[in-house]
């Protein structure tokens, strides 16, 4: 593939931005990336976007302090915002406020729906736990009007509940 | 001491094979998922210290596992610089992995379909491969997986945001479901770049043969998911099949149209591709490649006998610089590899020696 700007290079520099959820892809040669002040490293890819990204949020959210700091293993959002990684699982708590519409950005959805560490479930209440946490999240996703979320939830919500029904059948025969 | 890393060069990965569905565009599928313990800093503010005891407590998680038991570890540290490009050759881990070595090791399952990496960017690296489009199996496997493993190791884990990773593109289901798909086709008819551009609008990305960052080499293209929080694992898993299926549709019709449209052509690329690796003294990896990826495509079309896809496979592998290396015994320069890697592939399809 060659460069979109020089058109002479092989493209090795591969950005993938995502604004207001919009996907967009940039392939540039080494020198190109460079004037256009990119960062280049070796695993250079989405995350390394991430620094612009946390900027567009902090301008969202001014009340978030760049410099407090994680109690845990002491980076604080600022660094975050340089280095576009986090230091510890704490940090998702300290930086609650800033991350939660970051992840939003990033995966167009703010919240996890897929499977759990198995520890974490209690046999014996797995379906009616997980669709109680469920409904929970389709009422946050309604007050968020995050309507898309909403409705995905929704189906799934029916989708256990459709499936519990057949299950409750036999018994009663 | 005959080392157990010489042991895998004895026998070809078994996602190497050729087989499974699709198998004549699809090469491999893999499933990669992010984890890291609690209470650990993750690699940004990781010490030496910190790292040792990750190391040796996922260690003792793998011995209690049950498709893990029989697993070798083999610490990056102590692996010389072939045979640490030998595993990133292999998709065993990644290029990210085998820099500053500290405390970083690799768990290799039989037949290499499983591979944990332990400190690379999260503290375990889960990853299965399987031969052709095969995400299913895959998944199969990597969830029971992770699921014996979260039973014994305490994975950083919140109700609302799933998995937490050191990147937050990974946080969720920190999965990366990713199918290796060869489209000499698309790229022949210049309709690839449509189609990349297409996926990445679809909330896929596509990368080159060795992941992130590395270019788009014999025409094999590695598609994955770009998003990884608020799907099941299943929907995004759905999402890249979906897709791929159009894929690979487009780039059956492609080679139909070539064989319909432009045979002799298509033959003629073919065959002069089979010439060179057959009678070459000296080949740059690029070239062979590109070459194989042509003689690839001609025993997918059934217009080379006697040739299978397993071998053709095999020399994609082989012919890169490590493994000549390992096969040889000893380190080597570029251009007396260049002379190992024609000789290799004359060796394999039947060449004057």
């Amino acid at each position: 593939m060659l460069c979109e700007l020089c058109k002479q290079a092989q493209a090795t520099v591969h950005l993938t931005e995502i604004v207001n959820d919009q996907m967009s892809e940039l392939h540039l040669c080494e020198g190109c990336a460079n004037q256009k002040g990119a960062q280049v490293e070796s695993h250079f890819g989405l995350s390394d976007l991430l620094s612009g990204l946390a900027d567009f949020s902090k301008t969202q959210e001014p009340e978030e302090v760049s410099s407090k700091a994680c109690p845990s293993c002491g980076m604080t959002y600022e660094d975050f915002r340089k280095v576009g990684r986090l230091g510890c699982s704490q940090c998702y708590a300290t930086f609650r406020r800033s991350l939660g519409s970051l992840l939003k950005r990033i995966h167009g959805s703010p919240i996890h729906i897929g499977k759990s560490p198995a520890r974490l479930i209690k046999p014996a209440k797995v379906g009616k736990s997980e669709l109680a946490e469920l409904k929970r999240k389709l009422e946050q996703a309604i007050e968020d009007e995050a309507f898309e979320e909403a409705a995905r939830l929704r189906d799934q919500i029916r989708r256990i509940e459709q499936q519990e029904q057949p299950h409750a059948k036999p018994k009663k025969s | 001491m005959m080392k157990e890393i010489d042991e895998l060069m004895k026998r070809p990965s078994e996602w190497l094979r050729g087989t499974g569905p699709v198998s004549e565009i699809v090469m491999s599928s893999r499933i990669r998922l992010a984890r890291n313990l609690e209470k650990f800093p993750f690699a940004t503010r990781a010490t030496k210290v910190s790292q040792g005891e990750v190391l040796a407590v996922v260690r003792e998680g793998l011995q209690r596992t049950g498709a893990m038991r029989q697993s070798h570890v083999f610490e990056i540290g102590d692996l010389d610089e072939v045979d640490r490009q030998f595993l990133v050759e292999r998709h065993l881990v990644s290029r990210e992995h085998i820099v500053h070595a500290d405390h970083k090791a690799v768990a290799i399952g039989q037949g290499e379909a499983i591979s944990v990496m332990i400190n690379e960017e999260d503290h375990l690296r889960i990853q299965v491969m399987q031969s052709g489009m095969n995400l299913q199996d895959a998944w199969t496997i990597i969830d029971g997986l992770d699921d014996e493993l979260s039973e014994v190791l305490p994975f950083a884990y919140s109700s609302d945001w799933g998995y937490l990773t050191c990147c937050p593109t990974n946080t969720g289901t920190g999965m990366r479901a990713s199918v290796m798909a060869h489209l000499p086709s698309l790229v022949i008819t210049k309709q690839i770049n449509k189609v990349l551009h297409t996926i990445t609008k679809l909330g896929l990305t596509a990368r080159g043969l060795y992941g992130e960052g590395t270019e788009a080499s014999g025409n094999f293209f590695q598609i994955s998911n770009q998003v990884a929080l608020g799907r099941t694992e299943e929907e995004l898993m759905e999402n890249i099949e979906r897709i791929l299926k159009e894929v690979i549709h487009q780039e059956q019709a492609a080679r139909e149209s070539l064989i319909t449209n432009n045979r002799t052509q298509l033959e003629d690329r073919i065959w002069r591709a089979y010439g060179i690796l057959r009678h070459a003294k000296t080949m740059s990896s690029g070239e062979a490649l590109d070459l194989l990826s042509a003689v690839r495509l001609g025993v997918d079309l059934g217009l080379m006998n006697g040739l299978n896809r397993t071998t053709v496979n095999e020399m994609f592998i082989f012919s890169q610089p490590a493994h000549l290396q390992k096969l040889e015994g000893h380190a080597l320069t570029a251009k007396e590899r260049d002379t190992k890697r024609a000789e290799l592939i004359r060796n394999r399809l039947g060449g004057p020696a």
